[in-house]
């Protein structure tokens, strides 16, 4: 069975409803811890969300520089997948896996509702959906405004690095409404909402978010067969 | 050393603009702007060089893509 990291750092909180998902999407989850100093093997990773060290010094700060980090900026540039979630999209922009940073929302506010995402990019998390597919998923965060230079923003957008975009004007005020980002070779993805929390209509929206482990799940599963 | 963090000209700082109108309420006219950092001070002994200090703030204490950096040696 394909085994997926998650890890936990001290203030993670949403790692069990990451570790949930990949289990619903047929993964085996495998628990990483922010000390670890290999990641035991795993195919894949994913950092959730939360509020690691605190968001001590900036969001992600901390966590970006934490031991099992560096195995996990080596392995995200050598092609694993890794996908971040709030918090966790805000380390991997930290660690410079992934371009621009999060900031503030713009009114203050800490935003936590529904929002609808447009599927803009196929990626290594993104592959089961079609180009142009909206999702609903919940938003919780306040340091969630996407930003970036003009000249990166540009980049990314020729390069179809935008992965996802808010369909309503960005609730938190993230330039050009984007709300996921990917690595060039796209097996790094960072959004601000939540896919994990979208993954059984009991306890969310709906299971849009399912999509993201299951596209993961179904890369990994090919690239095996082809070895 | 000192290292004085802001965030940059051209990144909307919500949080200074909030204290700006703040003030505004307390009847303070005159403040046409107000930008919100941190401030650092690091006790550091004669081995860390100017260059290392500035790998500490540009890596560490601030992040370049929406911050800038003053470092300022003082003495105790």
């Amino acid at each position: 069975m394909t085994r997926i990291g998650v890890i936990t750092f001290p203030g993670t909180l949403d790692d069990v409803d990451a570790a949930r998902a990949v289990r619903y999407a047929g993964g085996e989850p495998v628990a990483l811890w922010h000390d670890d100093a290999d990641l035991h093997g795993v195919d894949a990773v994913v950092v959730p969300g939360g509020f690691s060290y605190g968001d001590y010094l900036r969001a992600g700060a901390i966590a970006a520089r934490s031991p099992v980090m560096g195995p996990v900026v080596e392995a995200g540039r050598a092609g694993m997948p890794v996908l971040g979630i709030c918090n966790g999209f805000q380390i991997l922009c930290e660690a410079g896996l992934l371009p621009g940073a999060l900031v503030r929302n713009h009114g203050l506010r800490f935003v936590c509702r529904e929002v609808g995402l447009r599927v803009e990019a196929a990626t290594a998390w993104t592959s089961s959906f079609t180009v142009g597919q909206e999702l609903r998923v919940p938003l919780k965060s306040g340091e969630g405004r996407y930003v970036a230079d003009a000249a990166t923003l540009d980049a990314l957008e020729a390069e179809g690095r935008v992965v996802f975009r808010y369909t309503e004007p960005a609730p938190n005020g993230a330039l050009r409404d984007i709300a996921g980002v990917s690595s060039a070779d796209g097996r790094v993805v960072g959004l601000m909402p939540h896919p994990e929390h979208a993954i059984d209509a009991l306890t969310g929206p709906g299971t849009d978010g399912l999509g993201l482990f299951t596209s993961v799940l179904a890369q990994l599963t090919a690239t095996a067969g082809l070895r | 050393m000192i290292v004085d963090v802001l965030p940059k000209a051209e990144i909307l700082d919500p949080q200074g603009q909030a204290v700006a109108r703040a003030m505004g309420r307390l009847g303070v006219s005159g403040v046409a702007d107000v930008r919100q950092g941190k401030h650092f001070e690091l006790e550091v002994d004669d081995t860390v060089d100017d260059a290392e200090l500035e790998r500490i703030a540009g890596t560490l204490l601030a992040n370049p893509v929406i911050e800038e950096w003053v470092v300022r040696r003082v003495s105790p």
